[in-house]
């Protein structure tokens, strides 16, 4: 029975659950904008991780290098582009 | 009548009129055509519902050839009006929307179609696949982006054309200072072209990972198609940004927001910055195909293995990473502290190191070689110093603090036509000669196409080098006359001279095609150039299954090495093969598209919501049908491999 019962899948969603309530945390109780966002941004990306992982089985198939290698790769890109956004139109005016 | 006002033209002209007079007869002449001979159902069948990817391949390389005739037209225009001082050819809004539609359609809808085109009919062979992962996909992604730019080609005769430039920047491309529909076409004709371009990249990602023959591990691929790989690895990760940008001056524009607004919280720069974050990627995804080509061809007629194929493809690896970190240098003048354009210039210059390694690499490669002087050669020998010129003067225009002198002049527009003319043109017209034996069965005469050779090169000379000795002395770009005091007379007609021939240069292209289909002998065999790779091992032209068996890879250059050293590359038996069957849904689909995009572009909420609505069903529709393709019997594949002459077993 063990070996049939999906434990780490029902494990995930409910820890999907989880983040789920701690975002909309945000919404209902009384806290600073930084503190929201910060809390947002940190629940979308875990999120965004165990869906990928676990539902989405990105580690279970013989392409795992290839599919990690991309994953990696447009992490890379969006940090770029977020960042090198704010330094081209916010920070880098002295 | 209050209806059909909206899609008057804003500022009509005798030649605009006679524009629409045009269309109109070559339309009614290519339907009467068409009816005449009893030819639709031949259309239809083999040609508008057809998923075979050379099929796929030679129509996208037509509208990209169509293409380039509708944005020539549009580059001699402007050369005309500016060869002599206070010109009166073309008013200022019509010069600019020339200027927009030349720059959207070559970049666009030419050379994407172009680099699409070729990846389409030569990436399959070159890996001894049968067709691409995802044929109904392909030919979906080739309708979308037919219908993209048929709406963009309509926007000069329906409602105006985009004004904007082909950057677009805002705020001159808001509804405050764009007032005509133009821009909106611009949003929704990329919008729609750009869905299929970035289906085409997933295609290609899947079909080079997961289809090659056996023993072609990812080292020994030829390295056109290393350079589709990575091209397509950055058209996923960049197309996106560009979706996004769109949608966002859609909502400007169209639903009134902010986003790119000067006022209420909106930041007008930010669309430069988006696009620029798409556009130079988009400039190596235009590049690093021509790159591997010129590396097929040289290859070729050196009769020598590529030099240095490992470093190749590091140096490749290396400028798709590096594409994504410069995009900055195209607004070096917004006003950034120093530290910033510092970033910027060095990630700039150091895509020189690599760019470098590649042309050392080709000069190595026809080191000691037994070069052969053909059409597609010599283009790629003009490609090396002229393509070098242009990059020199893209390291001086990587020097932020020299840029303010050089941004926004024509020695700006001198310097990327110098890389996209030599690099990307002279290698889509080199690679349609080099592949044109394996798409018809025949070749281009040598002797017409060297004189276009030499039309084009010296053509390409006299038009744009005077650019950077006018822009050096404060020409600006996009202006659509000057003084006769500025002294920018004397070289813009040189420019103009170089435009004529160009445009001859071409024109002789397209009589050697006539010419050569005429005249050019059909017997050529499989392997008319002494190639060496995949593509070259099956018949010309190609049957519709590529290889009647699957070949078996040893080396880089496995058809050469087969023919050197006795490689068998065909080991197998014929079997019966599997193929995608044809289906009408993707011209539909696109259609559908075309009236999405254009009830949009005019605000035809009716419209808009029909065809949505069509086009999701088109989706459920799909989704629930069930097509498991079809077979090719054994039977049927001798009895062509034997008009061939002999099955290859």
């Amino acid at each position: 029975m063990r070996e049939l019962f999906p434990m780490k899948q029902v494990n995930g969603f409910i820890f999907s659950l989880l983040l789920t309530v701690v975002a909309l945390s945000v919404y209902f109780l009384e806290m600073s904008f930084q503190a929201g966002l910060t809390i947002l941004t940190v629940t979308a990306f875990v999120q965004a991780g165990v869906q990928l992982i676990i539902f989405m089985h990105a580690g279970e198939g013989e392409d795992k290098k290839t599919i990690y290698a991309s994953l990696y790769y447009g992490i890379f890109l969006a940090l770029v582009t977020v960042f090198g956004s704010l330094l081209a139109m916010v920070w880098g005016y002295l | 009548m209050e209806f059909f006002e909206r899609f008057a033209i804003p500022h009509p002209s005798p030649m605009i009129y006679a524009s629409m007079v045009a269309i109109g007869l070559v339309t009614i002449a290519i339907i009467v055509g068409i009816s005449y001979f009893k030819k639709w159902g031949y259309l239809w069948n083999e040609w508008l519902t057809t998923t075979d990817h050379k099929r796929i391949g030679i129509m996208y390389i037509i509208s990209a050839l169509l293409m380039l005739f509708r944005g020539g037209a549009d580059a001699v225009m402007m050369r005309l009006q500016t060869a002599v001082p206070e010109n009166t050819f073309l008013d200022a809004q019509h010069y600019n929307e020339v200027f927009t539609t030349h720059g959207v359609v070559m970049i666009f809808f030419m050379a994407m179609a172009f680099i699409i085109g070729l990846m389409n009919y030569i990436i399959p062979l070159q890996i001894g696949a049968r067709d691409v992962a995802f044929p109904r996909l392909n030919a979906l992604s080739f309708w979308l982006y037919f219908a993209g730019a048929m709406l963009f080609n309509i926007s000069f005769v329906i409602g105006g054309s985009p004004d904007a430039g082909w950057t677009n920047y805002y705020p001159l491309a808001s509804t405050d200072f764009s007032t005509s529909v133009g821009v909106n076409y611009y949003n929704w004709a990329l919008q729609i072209s750009g869905i299929g371009t970035l289906m085409s990249g997933i295609n290609f990602i899947t079909t080079i990972i997961k289809m090659r023959a056996p023993g072609m591990t990812l080292m020994k691929m030829p390295m056109f198609v290393w350079s589709a790989l990575i091209t397509n690895i950055i058209i996923v990760f960049a197309f996106p940004v560009l979706t996004i940008a769109l949608l966002m001056g859609t909502f400007d524009r169209q639903f009134g927001t902010f986003f790119f607004a000067s006022e209420n919280g909106g930041m007008d720069m930010m669309w430069a910055n988006l696009f620029w974050i798409w556009g130079h990627p988009e400039v190596y995804i235009l590049i690093l195909p021509a790159f591997g080509i010129y590396s097929q061809i040289i290859a070729t007629f050196s009769e020598r293995n590529l030099y240095g194929y490992t470093s190749m493809v590091v140096s490749m690896v290396a400028i798709s990473l590096l594409s994504f970190l410069v995009w900055v240098h195209h607004f070096f003048t917004m006003g950034h502290d120093a530290m910033t354009n510092s970033i910027f210039s060095i990630t700039t210059m150091a895509i020189a190191v690599p760019t470098g390694i590649k042309i050392f690499n080709w000069l190595l490669t026809m080191w000691k070689g037994k070069i052969r002087f053909t059409t597609p050669m010599l283009y790629s020998i003009a490609f090396i110093p002229l393509f070098t010129i242009g990059g020199v003067t893209g390291v001086m225009l990587a020097i932020a603090s020299a840029d303010y002198q050089y941004h926004n002049t024509m020695f700006l527009v001198a310097h990327f036509h110098n890389v996209i003319i030599p690099g990307v043109v002279f290698a889509m017209i080199a690679g349609l000669i080099y592949w044109w034996p394996k798409m018809f069965g025949f070749m281009l005469n040598e002797k017409i196409g060297k004189w276009a050779f030499w039309f084009i090169v010296v053509g390409f000379c006299f038009s744009f080098f005077p650019m950077y000795i006018t822009g050096l002395d404060g020409q600006a770009r996009r202006m659509y006359t000057y003084s006769e005091a500025t002294g920018f007379g004397p070289l813009s007609m040189l420019s103009f001279f170089g435009a004529s021939l160009l445009a001859a240069g071409f024109a002789i292209i397209v009589y050697n095609i006539y010419y050569s289909f005429r005249n050019a002998p059909r017997n050529i065999g499989d392997d008319p150039w002494n190639a060496r790779s995949l593509e070259w091992a099956t018949h010309n032209p190609v049957p519709e299954y590529n290889f009647a068996v699957t070949p078996e890879v040893v080396s880089s250059e496995a058809l050469w090495d087969a023919k050197k050293r006795g490689h068998n590359l065909f080991k197998d038996k014929i079997e019966k093969i599997h193929m995608p069957n044809n289906t009408g849904w993707p011209i539909i689909m696109a259609g559908l598209f075309f009236v999405f995009g254009f009830s949009f572009v005019f605000f035809i909420w009716a419209g808009v919501i029909l065809s949505g609505l069509a086009i999701l069903g088109c989706m459920a529709y799909r989704s629930f049908e069930k097509d498991d393709g079809r077979y090719i019997s054994v039977e049927e594949i001798k009895e062509t491999e034997d008009k061939f002459g002999g099955a290859n077993e």
